[in-house]
């Protein structure tokens, strides 16, 4: 392959409690398919980001064509021929697909010659678009083919992609597939950020394996099989899941055929969702990032009300009760996202105690807030949980995020439940932090409470699950005893069968 | 280079200095229009924030005329901050309380020429009810088919001003009044005549409501877990959703007690200070009290004085006029900059300013 496009060497990028990147170093050939392949807080998104100049390296340095790029922000990363499609797009949806085009140009073309330049770029690389739709009605799909033509119009040397699936239906997965390989035909080297294997196997010519942000391996992916693939992913500690002994006890929570239609444009359905929660276990529910697992989430906290006789707790349907009505029969909930959903940044925590423990934990009397009570409950959580913040009246946005989480999940633990369910309990918050965090619920599901955890770290689940089950477009498969599962059996739960044969195909 | 950092949390001392720079940077800049217009500027100043109320010729006038402006102003105020506390934006108050003053005043003149004790709480509900139920509407249009409740209240102004221009000449028009517009004059009819209750003070049943208002939403928006919904609801939506806070409910909660403190306020001018429904009663309050309800921070403290600075700057302005013969637009102008610096200010609440190098290579 001769010369490498772009050669890194030793990169690091250290942030407060966490190295997100320690002495990272490969090499992209010209005209390669590598995939960066790691967990979520793996050290991908670090990576690329200074690859595209949006974060400074603390050591280390790149060469790109053998000369040394180091660009201090993504316009100099652009002008040096790298370009990327982010997995959150940023369009307007009251602009058209040109206008969108346009606004991402340093000095954009008249809209006419725009329009006909997106035309064809869209026809020479088989992603049909109309530059005067607008960018509302699309699909998600087309909405990345938006974000991948605005990307090719700078003819890029090299195009990051990250997470590039995650939106798409196989149909789509296949018309990209096709686009990429076509530009790699034609020199353009393409640096593709994903954690499927089996699409890495079929797509990829090269890939390097990041695990807590080191550099695992560098291999060809064709020529390794998905399940090594999967250890150097997730190390040694997959081999070995602990079959925790526990005696599950009655069941607490079941749902039954919940099916709900996707909240928005972005959402996806609940689609025929069963599942039992007994006393004393924990389920651990996995899947690839908007599959589910807000919808699922919203279904049980009570955000979104279901259908009659789909959520029942202890036996009585809660289908119809609001989040107050479930809190107060003992379910209790913490979402994923931590400032604006779990809690209200600009609020104290003493606030954001009462939140969700107005009721349970009796901090309100005929209407009125006992604030001294209130006060008395934040600083039992912070005391317990071990929250690093100078007072209980601080905002929750000052907090660390791993602070603010120990806050929201120990707010929920302190209320006693009998069933809890929380989506990615541990998202983004440093090692320790995370180490406390399931150790809290792994001593809560001791004291006999049924947890739900639904989470994108499949190491997560593997440690604390007892039984696992996987969440794929909306479906959620048969949970399974964490002790019997295998890679190939997760990856099957994961991506389900469908995608699977396809990329087999292929391959 | 200047660049704005914001802040990890939000700094006590900006959120209270903001309002009092805000009054000063109006007086300097104020100050300047002055003089470019070629009045005195000191004096211009001194006339519009001093002499109301120390200067012996004036204020034994214009001192009762600080609460009888103010009033009102206070209590739509707050039933406007409440929305704006939870992030709905009523900006239709002055629709509100026209028609809060039309059906109170309806009410009443319905029953004209009875002398009961009752007529005139009978009228002061009337009015709360007007209010509200014209308050309903951007609500309900709000909750069910998901309209802007901005546009919609501020449409609906117009409409009660129609209303009002009609009633005025047809409906409600005085049948005494020799074929003028207006109605029979409420401070006139014992019953019905909303009369200052301490001679000299301008303290009037409208005050006392105003006062009321402070202290209950105070109590409301500290202790209440309504109130606490209203601010969780205005500061994290999803995160309200999350604690199982109906966001219908806070909207219809919060137009619904807006829109009765407005009529009230219409009914307590109408039968007061203005005597009678006539085409142009209405002073514009309910707009004024959208600036009065951002300069008092949305507090009901900070309302209560921002009420009573307004209405000195409403006074002043019309002594200014008399006195110095500044033009009325002026005086509206000079209202605008106190919004605008308080706003422009408030920046340095949340953000701090850093200046030099900074950015990151």
């Amino acid at each position: 392959m001769g010369q490498p496009l772009l050669t890194l060497r030793g990169l690091t990028k250290a942030y407060p409690g966490v190295v997100a990147n320690d002495d990272v170093s490969f090499e992209i050939g010209e005209g390669e398919i590598h995939a960066l392949l790691g967990e979520n807080g793996a050290g991908k998104s670090t990576l690329v980001k200074m690859i595209y100049g949006l974060v400074k390296p603390d050591a280390g340095a790149m060469t790109l064509r053998g000369q040394a790029f180091a660009p201090s922000q993504p316009a100099e990363a652009r002008r040096a021929g790298v370009a990327m499609v982010f997995q959150h797009f940023s369009l307007f949806d009251a602009l058209s697909v040109a206008e969108n085009v346009a606004l991402g140009m340093e000095n954009s073309p008249r809209t006419r010659d725009l329009a006909r330049q997106i035309r064809d770029v869209s026809e020479a690389y088989g992603l049909p678009l109309d530059p005067f739709r607008v960018v509302g009605t699309l699909s998600a799909g087309e909405r990345q083919r938006v974000e991948i033509i605005r990307c090719l119009l700078q003819d890029p040397k090299l195009l990051i992609m990250d997470e590039p699936t995650s939106v798409l239906t196989p149909q789509e997965v296949t018309i990209l597939f096709e686009t990429l390989r076509k530009l790699r035909s034609e020199g353009t080297s393409i640096l593709y950020i994903s954690h499927k294997l089996e699409e890495i196997r079929a797509l990829c010519d090269t890939a390097t394996i990041l695990r807590l942000g080191k550099r695992v391996a560098t291999c060809t992916p064709a020529e390794t099989t998905a399940r090594a693939l999967a250890e150097m992913m997730v190390g040694a500690s997959f081999a070995t899941p602990k079959a925790r002994a526990t005696t599950p006890g009655d069941v607490l929570l079941e749902v039954k055929a919940l099916s709900l239609p996707a909240p928005g444009a972005f959402g996806t359905p609940l689609r025929d969702v069963s599942l039992q929660l007994r006393a004393g276990e924990v389920l651990g529910i996995g899947g690839v990032a908007g599959n589910g697992q807000d919808e699922l989430l919203a279904a049980l906290s009570g955000e979104r009300l279901a259908p009659r006789g789909s959520v029942l707790l202890k036996g009585r349907d809660i289908s119809r009760d609001g989040p107050v009505a479930r809190r107060g029969q003992g379910l209790l909930s913490g979402p994923e996202e931590r400032l604006g959903h779990a809690a209200a940044p600009n609020m104290s925590l003493v606030e954001n105690g009462v939140l969700t423990a107005a009721r349970r934990a009796g901090l309100v009397r005929r209407g009125f807030i006992d604030w001294r009570a209130a006060g008395a409950f934040a600083d039992t959580v912070i005391k317990r949980f071990d929250v690093r913040t100078p007072s209980a009246q601080t905002a929750a946005r000052a907090l660390s995020g791993g602070n603010l989480q120990k806050f929201v999940i120990g707010r929920e633990i302190v209320q006693d439940p009998d069933v809890l369910v929380v989506n990615q309990p541990t998202w983004g918050v440093d090692a320790a932090a995370a180490a406390a965090i399931r150790q809290a619920l792994l001593d809560l599901a001791a004291d006999g409470t049924g947890i739900l955890v639904i989470s994108q770290d499949l190491d997560e689940l593997m440690e604390i699950s007892d039984r696992f089950a996987a969440l794929n477009e909306g479906r959620l498969s048969e949970a399974r005893p964490v002790a019997d599962l295998s890679i190939e059996k997760i990856g099957l739960m994961m991506g389900g069968a469908h995608d699977m044969e396809v990329a087999h195909e292929t391959a | 280079m200047i660049r704005l950092e914001k802040r990890p949390q939000p700094s006590r001392l900006w959120t209270a200095a903001a309002p009092l720079i805000a009054v000063v940077l109006t007086m300097l800049v104020g100050g300047i229009m002055f003089a470019a217009l070629g009045k005195p500027p000191v004096e211009a100043i001194r006339t519009i924030f001093w002499d109301p109320l120390f200067n012996p010729q004036f204020a034994a006038y214009s001192r009762p005329q600080l609460l009888v402006k103010a009033g009102p102003l206070i209590l739509i105020a707050i039933g406007l901050s409440l929305g704006f506390r939870a992030g709905i934006w009523n900006i239709g108050a002055e629709g509100q309380y026209i028609m809060g003053a039309v059906i109170g005043a309806g009410a009443g003149l319905a029953l004209y020429p009875s002398e009961s004790v009752l007529i005139f709480p009978m009228m002061v509900l009337a009015g709360a009810l007007g209010g509200w139920a014209w308050a309903m509407i951007p609500a309900i249009l709000k909750t069910r088919f998901g309209t802007n409740e901005i546009l919609v209240s501020l449409m609906l102004v117009y409409v009660a001003e129609s209303i009002l221009a009609s009633v005025s000449s047809g409906l409600l028009r005085n049948p005494e009044g020799m074929g003028f517009p207006g109605s029979r004059n409420l401070r006139q009819w014992e019953a019905a005549s909303n009369q200052e209750l301490i001679a000299g003070t301008g303290m009037h049943w409208g005050v006392v409501a105003a006062f009321i208002a402070v202290i209950l939403a105070y109590v409301l928006l500290a202790r209440h877990i309504q109130g606490f919904n209203i601010r969780l609801s205005g500061e994290a939506p999803r995160a309200a959703r999350f604690s199982g806070v109906n966001p219908a409910r806070i909207v219809i909660l919060c137009l619904g007690i807006a829109g009765a403190l407005a009529g009230l306020a219409g009914l307590f001018e109408v039968t007061g200070p203005a005597g009678q429904i006539s085409i142009d009663f209405n002073s514009g309050y309910g707009f004024t009290a959208i600036i009065v309800a951002f300069l008092g921070r949305l507090h009901p403290v900070g309302i209560l004085l921002a009420g009573l600075l307004m209405a000195l700057t409403y006074i002043g302005g019309e002594l200014a006029q008399l006195m110095l013969g500044v033009p009325g637009a002026s005086i509206q102008l000079f209202q605008g900059m106190l919004l605008f610096f308080l706003l422009g200010v408030d920046v340095f609440t949340n953000y701090r300013i850093r200046i030099g190098q900074g950015v990151a290579a």
